[in-house]
């Protein structure tokens, strides 16, 4: 690595990095797509003269420093050069999401008041020209992609490659002001906006400096030991800041290859020929395949199937340890080493991750079982917690300490503090400039000393050191005594067990915590039918006493792991009953995402919660249900209600109540 | 209509002169006739439209400029020369490639295979050569590979590149039909009944790449097609025919308002 430190006076922006990798690392790839069934590629030299013919061809168009670019498409080389190519002329690169309707277009191109926009094809330029009218300062659009565009008014279009040619023709003319230009970029510069997806009010364009984004992609890089030969393929939204970090931060700071899929439906294909080292995924993307070899394995012959069964049993229990490096015995080693031939080599090849050195996950938490899945195998499957606002990185899990429950340590540079709500904050040189335009945001979320506020709560594993994140900070309640009341924590440890599907956890302002639960009925009617235990509905099977004792040996378990957490031990599961009917978002008892409502359900099942805590082992009740055509309907049911057992642990007060 | 000049479109593109002209066609099978004396043109950059109720001939018509069918009587004139009476692959190699009502595609082979077939008439290497893929043969794969690498990526079916044709849905298999003959590179593109059996949505996408393909690489296209909407929406010039006969032949706009062609298609006894 200490050739890369060098000369770190002048890399003080991705410009910079480009010209220091045309120098350096002039004749390896870095950029490959495939088109027209094969991967064409782009060396950094090549990649610096492409950056270069469209920032002069940006010039041309009269692009000014400090404009804002918008940049609108799916992962492709192109994009990322005009982001580096807006980057040289002094502008700032906007990514958008690609999938946002025009009038979400028409709100972040008006609020960052770009003049310019770069976009992949004929879609994206309806949507653009759709808003136009309304944005009083935009002026010229560039695409790439030019089917179905042959008719457009070309006065303020443009198609990229003649931009580019227009740029090489006029390399007199502007290569002087591109160069000035280039040469005042500083640390202190933007080098990009990214507007939040906005769950909650209108998206707000986060600035990140050089500064952010080359500190941060430093520091990550070092920490995982990223190479320059290394390859990633780039897939997600080129609006996320994850994207942004390890295809532009992290490639220009390293050197290594970024890969664009053919298309968004070729995607597990172009994986598997890449075979990328260094990969990241959201939980959802690793379940869908877990799910997929599964199935496929089911209906795979006897012997195929026991050999999978045999050496997947045998990697559960040793793979880990192996892939931590922890003693093993030689006689384990040498069946997952079988192994590796027999089953785990041909399944990561055929999951494209026969290469992976690092790979990451986050977002949202990852099922135990999913992860070990993918880390038995030998993939070096971490978990990292981040947010757009630091530029990505906060926490994430050194080599040979990883865990499914915790989101890591914090990354070099980054500092935690955890306020005393729970609230988790960070400092680091990452941290973003400000919310553009929204003054009041950014002092809200960052305070005078640089901390920002995650809006998530968790705590410091003391014994570790390593973060656990617990729930979003304003659901974090307290109990009557004043413990610390974390539901979701408590219904995804429930959720993970293939048996339950939903878990709801009541306990804000009482002194024990109790659960409805709603049991898979894939999983346990697949149980069921395996068992000979008749049934006729979700109703009956939920009341089914063996089904019961499942679901409480189910929270028994959860109960016990819980109380590990001295925090949130307050938090276990006394009482529980399993729900006569599915809860439904239409019913009203889940958002349309799926997420639990749990204020509605304690309205609306009011005589079960009050059951749960008077005591009485079992509840009649009568439910309203929406059937799917609208008509109305009532379920009637007698539920039982058992007491888990509950590990004994004095629930620690926390200090501001 | 016998001027060679052209006209321009509602759209704005220029059509040019007469690519193929059928002159006095009458199709008999026994004592069936299945055309009679029917006259058209078809010019060159235009999308050309066989409409008429079922059972009007328009298939036929298809065959008779396909060289599937010879006609009893009458001229077929392509490109300014009168045609011989020819086997289909003649015509093939002329530049006229077409596509079926009822699916013909090799089942068992890959969509990539299936669309290199449609490059059959470029390739003329010897037999030795193609059996050691060596020297000629092996530039004119790669040379046509290419060709019909960006077919592919033209009707956006890179994802079933490799899968066979016999798993594909309906709609797609259409659309590989559709890749095989433009793969072709043909002057003169046939659709039969091209929307046949599709959902609205695979209609849009399909009328989209017809448009497309006219568009982008200027082929000709003749098509039939049951679907009023799709017809007006997508042709240049409609030529309607009923029971052998040629009812009416104009824009879409004309051939609406045509009483005859209103009278084909609501029934009137006739």
């Amino acid at each position: 690595m200490a050739h890369l430190t060098m000369g770190a006076e002048g890399l003080r922006s991705v410009p910079a990095l480009l010209a220091r990798n045309a120098s350096q690392f002039g004749a390896s790839p870095a950029y490959r797509e495939k088109e027209y069934g094969i991967w064409q590629s782009w060396t950094w030299a090549e990649t610096a003269k492409e950056v270069e013919a469209l920032a002069l061809g940006l010039l041309n168009l009269g692009v000014n420093e400090g404009d804002f670019i918008a940049i609108i498409g799916r992962n492709r080389p192109y994009l990322y050069w005009s982001m580096v190519a807006a980057q040289s002329v002094g502008a700032i690169p906007v990514p958008l999401y690609q999938d946002a309707v025009a009038e979400e277009m028409e709100y972040v191109l008006d609020h960052c008041g770009a003049r310019f926009a770069i976009v992949s094809d004929q879609e994206q330029v309806d949507k653009v020209i759709e808003v136009q009218d309304r944005l009083h300062q935009f002026e010229h659009m560039i695409y790439l992609d030019p089917r179905g565009l042959r008719k457009y008014d070309h006065r303020r279009l443009h198609q990229f490659s003649h931009v580019q040619n227009q740029g090489r023709a006029a390399y007199d003319e502007y290569i002087n002001d591109l160069q000035a230009r280039t040469a005042r970029l500083d640390y202190d510069s933007t080098c990009v906006m990214l507007y939040t997806s906005g769950t909650t009010g209108k998206p707000k364009g986060v600035v990140l400096s050089n500064r952010n984004i080359i500190e941060t992609a430093k520091a990550s890089s070092d920490f995982d030991h990223l190479r320059a030969d290394d390859e990633v393929l780039a897939y997600l939204p080129m609006a996320w800041v994850g994207d942004f970090i390890f295809s532009i931060g992290q490639a220009y700071w390293t050197g290594f290859c970024v890969n664009c899929p053919e298309s968004p439906e070729t995607m597990m294909t172009d994986l598997r020929e890449i075979a990328p080292s260094y990969y990241f995924a959201p939980p959802r993307v690793f379940e869908t395949q877990l799910t997929q070899i599964m199935i496929r394995m089911e209906d795979s012959g006897a012997f195929k199937k026991k050999t999978f069964d045999y050496f997947m049993d045998h990697a559960r229990k040793v793979g880990p340890a192996i892939l931590d490096g922890h003693p093993v015995s030689t006689l384990d080693r040498l069946k997952y080493k079988l192994g590796e031939v027999m089953v785990y080599g041909p399944l990561k090849n055929a999951l494209g991750f026969s290469n992976v050195r690092v790979g990451y996950t986050a977002g949202e938490a990852i099922g135990p079982e999913i992860f070990d899945f993918y880390r038995s195998l030998g993939i070096n499957l971490k978990q990292l917690y981040g947010q757009t606002e630091a530029s990505v990185f906060i926490t994430q899990q050194p080599d040979g300490e990883v865990r499914s429950d915790t989101v890591g340590v914090p990354s070099p540079g980054v500092e935690i503090r955890i306020a005393e709500n729970g609230e988790v904050f960070y400092r680091s040189p990452g941290v973003f400039v400000e919310y553009y335009k929204n003054a009041e945001s950014t002092a809200d979320t960052k305070d005078p000393e640089g901390w920002v506020a995650t809006g998530d709560a968790g705590f410091i594993e003391e014994a570790t050191g390593h973060l656990r994140i617990i729930d979003r900070a304003k659901d974090v309640g307290a109990m009557a005594d004043g413990a610390m009341f974390a539901p979701k924590y408590v219904e995804n440890k429930l959720k993970f067990y293939p048996n339950i599907l939903e878990a709801v956890v009541f306990g804000a302002g009482r002194d024990r915590c109790c659960a409805f639960i709603n049991i898979d009925l894939t999983a346990v009617g697949n149980w069921a039918e395996r068992n000979n235990i008749a049934y006729a509905s979700y109703q009956e099977l939920a009341g089914h006493k063996q089904v019961l004792d499942t679901i409480q040996a189910h929270i028994e378990e959860v109960n016990a792991s819980v109380a590990q957490d001295e925090m949130l031990s307050g938090c276990q599961v006394h009482r529980f009953l399993v729900l006569h009917k599915e809860l439904d978002a239409d019913d009203g008892e889940l958002t349309r995402t799926r997420k639990v409502r749990r204020k509605i359900i304690g309205e609306k099942f009011e005589d079960l919660v009050n059951a749960l805590y008077d005591g009485s082992t079992s509840v009649y009740t009568e439910t309203e249900v929406t059937y799917e055509d609208g008509r109305k309907g009532k379920i009637k049911a007698t539920l039982e209600i058992r007491d888990a057992k509950v590990v004994a642990a004095t629930p620690q007060r926390m200090a501001a109540e | 209509m016998k001027d060679t000049e052209g006209y321009v479109t509602a759209d704005g593109r220029q059509i040019g002169g007469t690519l193929m002209e059928m002159r006095n066609i009458t199709l008999r099978f026994g004592g069936v006739v299945a055309i009679q004396d029917i006259s058209f043109d078809i010019r060159e950059g235009e999308v050309r439209a066989i409409i008429g109720p079922n059972g009007a001939g328009k298939s036929s018509m298809l065959n008779v400029i396909s060289g599937f069918y010879t006609p009893s009587e009458g001229e077929v004139w392509y490109k300014g020369a009168k045609r011989p009476p020819m086997k289909p692959f003649e015509v093939a190699r002329q530049g006229v490639a077409r596509t079926f009502q009822n699916i013909a595609l090799f089942e068992g082979m890959t969509v990539l295979d299936n669309v290199m077939t449609g490059r059959l008439t470029h390739m003329n290497a010897g037999i030795a050569s193609q059996a050691l893929w060596w020297g000629k043969a092996r530039d004119e794969e790669m040379e046509n590979r290419e060709k019909v690498e960006r077919v592919i990526d033209f009707l956006e079916i890179q994802n079933i590149r490799k899968t066979p044709v016999g798993r594909l849905p309906y709609g797609l298999k259409k659309r590989v039909e559709l890749a095989r003959a433009l793969a072709a590179e043909p002057s003169l593109l046939l659709l039969d009944e091209p929307m046949a059996g599709m959902n609205v949505e695979e209609k849009e996408d399909m009328s989209r790449f017809i448009l497309d393909v006219n568009d982008e690489f200027g082929t000709t296209i003749c098509l039939i097609e049951h679907d009023m909407g799709v017809v007006m929406d997508l042709s240049d010039r409609v030529v309607v025919m009923d029971y052998g006969k040629k009812i009416g032949d104009g824009t879409p706009d004309e051939v609406r308002n045509n009483q005859d062609v209103i009278d084909a298609y609501l029934g009137v006894p006739h």
